[in-house]
């Protein structure tokens, strides 16, 4: 089983990232779990999206403390909160940032650091206001990449089913964001 | 269809594919999806039901009664504060025999204010004679609901399908949403005996004095139990058409159990999880399932425990003053059997707690190492 932990805060589209990565590894045929951080969700504060994904049924259904994975929206969140809070080591934290890896030497130790400017990508494609761009589609074709937990294909069908508006751009941009993350091959 | 969806919107599906007629619901967090989808899919013509908005959850049930009383197929759904209002209306609803189908969102009663599960809502509705189904995922939500239609329907009293807040109704998860020429097979139209008619006028529900209420009762009692007959045939049949068996009760391991877990909603489900690494530590521990509170399956509960050596129940709820309701109802059922196993009476998860595996585990581990049970309540995981 992988599990999965999304920081945003409240309307950049962690939840929307998580179901949109769940819809799209669900299309395979695997199993999945997508959920919010239980209860109220306020604009601009840290919010949390969580998936599960196996190739078997999930009966568990309690909280994820323990994720595999970590993605990252908003790069302010680093200083307000752990982000790697239970992570495996050796996990990936995605972050979107126009900072490389490198710069992340805190995170380097014990886990995999990846960086893709999403930002940017989003504003190119108009995804959301220019003040706070929508971030969540780009950052998931960067994840694909890095984790090859689903493939490039599979993801942009999962984002054309999940968005409101803009299928194709938000599908360029996830193409974008998996051709310029940042990180360190193995 | 396979689709990935919140378990608020495979109540929705599930009423849509029943083909309900008359739909009135008022929103509560955590239901309102259910209610948000319900309303979408009356405006957009996906399906053909009256919506009526109501001012309360009181009138929602009302609603209800009233458009089951001219052979309406009616669904509503509600949740904790919302479902307490709705009390006297459910009574209603037995009383008069309408086989109304309600959706209920496990939260925990206020105040203070929440919006996290446990089940003392709906157990508080325990002693109308409205059935309760309790949903482990959102594919069960869905096809409960279509099978609480058609047992409700054939014994003519209410059904609640109850889903726990967050854990299954803001959980997205994979949704078989079956073929509608498959459910119509399945579910035959509403077709009551006795409808209200202006041009055939008959009273419902009017004065009735010592003489027929008593009796009126009786037949109530009669209907609820032939209820568990036919909610084993009903799920063994939706098993056969759509792949997906269910009864009154679910069994996990319990062949050679000794020791017997039993739970309810979704943390029967994570249990799951926790039986399977039990057993490979060689513990002969197995899960038992209660799926339907009302009517209780209190045969299977006989047959299943008779000769186990221990029964651990793990309680979401509190009746204040006594304990964990399905343990009480447990040792109900078993008090008159010889060779009755000691039953450990846990409560946990309280106003949405966390229930994990490790949590579970140590609840069973807890179990085989003492010899009896120390208090009819033992609280798991309070922090004082």
């Amino acid at each position: 089983m992988i599990e999965i932990r999304v920081h945003g805060r409240g309307g950049q589209g962690a939840v929307v990232a998580s179901k949109a990565l769940a819809i799209a590894v669900a299309s395979e045929g695997r199993y999945v779990q997508s959920f919010p951080e239980f209860g109220v969700e306020r604009r601009g504060a840290p919010v949390y999206a969580f998936t599960r994904i196996d190739d078997k049924e999930i009966y568990v259904r309690s909280k994820i403390y323990n994720p595999d994975h970590v993605v990252v929206l908003d790069p302010t969140l680093i200083e307000a909160i752990d982000v790697t809070e239970g992570l495996h080591k050796g996990g990936w934290i995605l972050i979107n940032t126009t900072k490389k890896p490198g710069d992340f030497q805190e995170f380097c130790k014990d886990f995999r650091v990846a960086t893709v400017d999403a930002y940017n990508i989003a504003i190119k494609y108009k995804l959301g206001p220019k003040a706070s761009p929508i971030v969540n589609t780009a950052i998931l074709g960067a994840f694909s990449k890095i984790s090859g937990v689903v493939s490039l294909d599979v993801l942009l069908k999962g984002i054309k089913e999940i968005v409101p508006i803009k299928p194709e751009e938000n599908a360029q941009a996830a193409t974008e964001a998996y051709n310029s993350v940042n990180f360190k091959e193995e | 269809m396979k689709q990935v969806i919140m378990g608020n919107h495979a109540l929705s599906f599930g009423a849509m594919i029943s083909r309900v007629q008359v739909i009135a619901a008022y929103p509560i967090t955590p239901q309102t999806q259910v209610v948000e989808l319900l309303s979408e899919l009356c405006a957009d013509k996906r399906l053909d039901a009256e919506f009526i908005k109501v001012e309360s959850e009181h009138s929602a049930m009302a609603a209800c009664c009233g458009a089951s009383a001219v052979g309406a197929r009616t669904f509503t759904a509600t949740s904790a504060q919302g479902l307490a209002l709705m009390h006297e209306m459910i009574h209603w609803a037995v009383g008069g025999r309408l086989p109304v189908v309600l959706g209920n969102i496990n939260r925990a009663m206020g105040p203070p204010w929440t919006i996290w599960t446990d089940q003392n809502d709906s157990l508080s509705q325990r002693d109308t004679g409205c059935l309760q189904f309790y949903a482990q995922s959102n594919q069960e939500v869905l096809d409960t609901v279509v099978q609480a239609f058609k047992v409700s329907e054939q014994i003519l009293l209410p059904s609640m399908v109850i889903l726990d807040a967050f854990a299954l109704s803001h959980t997205s998860e994979v949704v078989d949403v079956p073929d509608q020429k498959l459910v119509d097979e399945y579910l035959p139209p509403f077709n009551p005996r006795y409808i209200l008619d202006p041009k055939e006028p008959h009273t419902f529900g009017g004065l009735t004095g010592p003489d027929g209420y008593y009796e009126l009762r009786y037949k109530i009692e009669e209907a609820i139990q032939d209820s568990k007959r036919l909610i084993n045939e009903t799920g063994k049949e939706f098993g056969e058409l759509f792949g997906r068996e269910y009864g009154l009760v679910e069994k996990y391991k319990l062949d050679d159990a000794e020791i017997v877990l039993i739970a309810s909603s979704t943390i029967a489900s994570t249990a799951r999880v926790a039986i399977d690494e039990l057993q490979e530590e060689g513990k002969k521990v197995g899960l038992l399932r209660v799926r339907v509170f009302r009517p209780f399956p209190s045969e299977e509960i006989r047959e299943l425990l008779v000769n186990r050596k221990k029964v651990a129940v793990i309680d979401r709820n509190i009746s204040f003053g006594h304990g964990g309701i399905f343990a009480q109802e447990i040792k109900s059922a078993l008090y008159n059997c010889k060779d009755k196993p000691p039953i450990w009476g846990y409560i946990t998860g309280i106003g949405g707690r966390d229930v994990t595996v490790e949590h579970i585990k140590e609840i069973v581990n807890d179990t085989i190492k003492s010899e009896k049970p120390e208090q009819d309540i033992l609280w798991k995981g309070v922090k004082l």
